[in-house]
């Protein structure tokens, strides 16, 4: 897939001295989902505000679509449509006025239908003609969403779009992101829920103080980093694993009634079969026993801890 | 040139003065009509004529300025600084505009709405006082270069401000008094002679004086210099506003 997003060495030093990113090379492809993640601070936010214009670089580049930001951050901006994490909104404008200024904003000429076709889409329609003071919090998140999109841009900035959001609506933006991915436009989410990044992303980028630490397609991260677990429920407790166990990658619970045994997906001798004979060789029955995969979550915890 | 984005961003802003149309509008008009009232009509009939304008009219220049400058500070600096305390700003740093745009629809929205309300306050005067305008084109002209000067001085004060008290500071701290003593409510003729030259040092005389030659076709200081000295204060203004764009000074970090 060809690149929409290409960033080159780019750092980013606050004048405070902080520096919030350290010579970060990416890649974003056209029409893909692309979820940042990392923990508070490490500069997802300022990485996407190089990008869209809120913030200077210190050195480096970034092309949109083959536009330098910064030299033709004309053509460059009028591609990228930006949701921030803080609601951020005019209490006093009425829905329709402040998605109809976002549009001029970015140099589009008035189109009541395709705004009004975007309303409905977020189900604001009803509340056009309402003041944004008045939307609930999930509602301004939205009006927030519209302006976004109200130039039609083929690449749309995410930053953490469900934090606070409930359950139910954030399956709606699940499910309007898609949409959105389906007609073609690029996404890249910033997001502290991980089940959001299994769920939407096609790649995964993990930045962690300023680097960028790793960039991987989300089914091979999973399958690459991915580690399976078998745990028996045992017949009898177990005050501890047995001497000549010792070798195997077990854990006792602490009430030494289950054992955990870790193994590698990917391999093609999983162990099991021995494993279990062994077992039954020390006497060792279990009445129960289940198989787990780990997840992004434990993925991610794995890495930022693994690295610093 | 984003001309859609200059329509907007005036736009935004004109639908702001109209929505709060007592306090941008009705109420400058209502404070200034007072002065009419009391130095114009009330006693303004017991004191002499200055240089043969009777008391009344000679201070109407001088109170439309005083409008003038006051509204078109608070009214630009209060359009860039809400932004910039709710947030909002976001959009307009991440939008396909030149600063020049930004300029454009900010400083051309707090012009236009200065002019309007010198406009309606000239009219209000005549309800009070008779007077009449020399030079009328002369006249519109300060009016609109005035709006433009100041409401760009109000721009960097917006932009410079991170608090509502230092947005309030400089209209009522540094310009009604320059204002005051800007010979308003008096020719600088009448203060003693170390008064006059000090007096010189003060931008708004130059601004009252060729203002009044506009209506009586009398000035304090020459019509070059009243001219001239509001254009350098618009070019200073102008650089500044080039330097914070250039260098996203409270802008971009």
């Amino acid at each position: 897939m060809p690149t929409i997003i290409a960033v080159q060495n780019l750092t980013k030093t606050y004048a405070s001295g902080h520096t919030a990113l350290k010579n970060i090379n990416l890649d974003i492809r056209r029409g893909e989902i692309f979820a940042l993640l990392g923990p508070n601070g490490a500069g997802k936010t300022t990485l996407i505000g190089v990008i869209c214009g809120l913030v200077r670089a210190s050195a480096g580049t970034v092309l949109a679509d083959g536009h330098d930001i910064a030299v033709d951050y004309r053509t460059a901006r009028a591609k990228i449509g930006l949701v921030p994490q803080e609601l951020a909104t005019d209490a006093f404008e009425t829905v329709w006025a402040t998605v109809s200024f976002s549009r001029g904003l970015f140099g589009k000429a008035p189109n009541p239908a395709l705004l009004e076709t975007l309303l409905r889409q977020l189900s604001l329609w009803d509340k056009r003609d309402a003041k944004i003071i008045t939307l609930s919090g999930g509602m301004k998140r939205r009006v927030m969403i519209a302006k976004a999109l109200s130039h039609e841009p083929q690449i749309l900035f995410l930053d953490e779009p469900t934090a606070g959001v409930d359950v139910e609506l954030r399956r709606d933006m699940w499910a309007m992101v898609r949409g959105l991915r389906d007609r073609g436009v690029t996404i890249i989410l910033t997001t502290h829920y991980i089940e959001e990044a299994e769920e939407m992303a096609d790649r995964i980028g993990v930045i962690r103080k300023g680097e960028l630490i790793l960039v991987e397609d989300k089914t091979v991260l999973m399958a690459k980093l991915g580690k399976k677990q078998l745990t028996l429920q045992l017949k009898t407790p177990l005050a501890q694993i047995p001497t000549e166990l010792a070798t195997e990658p077990l854990d006792l619970s602490a009430d030494g009634n289950a054992l955990t045994y870790t193994f590698d997906a990917q391999s093609d001798d999983t162990g099991i079969a021995a494993l279990l004979r062994r077992l039954d060789a020390h006497g060792i029955d279990f009445k129960q026993l289940r198989s787990s995969e780990s997840s992004l979550e434990d993925i991610f915890v794995g890495l930022v801890h693994a690295q610093s | 040139m984003n001309f859609y984005a200059v329509r907007a961003i005036y736009r935004f802003e004109m639908a702001r003065t109209f929505r709060t149309l007592m306090q941008s509008i009705a109420s400058p008009v209502l404070s200034t009509s007072l002065y009419f009232v009391v130095f114009g009509a009330a006693i303004g009939s017991r004191m002499g004529a200055i240089n043969g304008i009777s008391y009344g009219a000679f201070i109407i220049p001088g109170l439309v300025m005083l409008a003038l400058l006051n509204e078109s500070i608070s009214n630009a600096s209060f359009g860039i600084y809400m932004p910039k305390f709710t947030g909002t700003i976001y959009e307009l740093l991440s939008a396909p505009v030149s600063y020049g745009e930004v300029i454009l629809g900010y400083v051309g929205a707090a012009a236009s709405k200065s002019i309007l309300l010198g406009t309606l306050i000239l009219i209000t005067a005549r309800l009070f006082v008779p007077y009449s305008i020399a030079h009328p084109l002369a006249m519109l002209g300060f009016l609109m270069l005035t709006a433009v000067t100041f409401s760009l001085f109000g721009f960097i004060i917006g932009i410079w401000a991170d608090g509502f008290e230092k947005l309030q500071i400089v209209p009522l701290m540094i310009m009604t008094p320059l204002t005051f003593l800007g010979g308003s409510f008096y020719s600088i003729d009448m203060l003693p002679p170390i008064w006059q030259k000090i007096a010189l040092f003060n931008p708004v005389v130059y601004l009252i004086s060729g203002f009044r030659w506009s209506f009586y076709g009398q000035a304090d200081v020459s019509l070059g210099l009243s001219l001239g000295m509001t254009a350098v204060f618009l070019l200073i203004c102008l650089s500044i506003i080039r330097w914070i764009f250039k260098t996203g000074y409270r802008l971009r970090s």
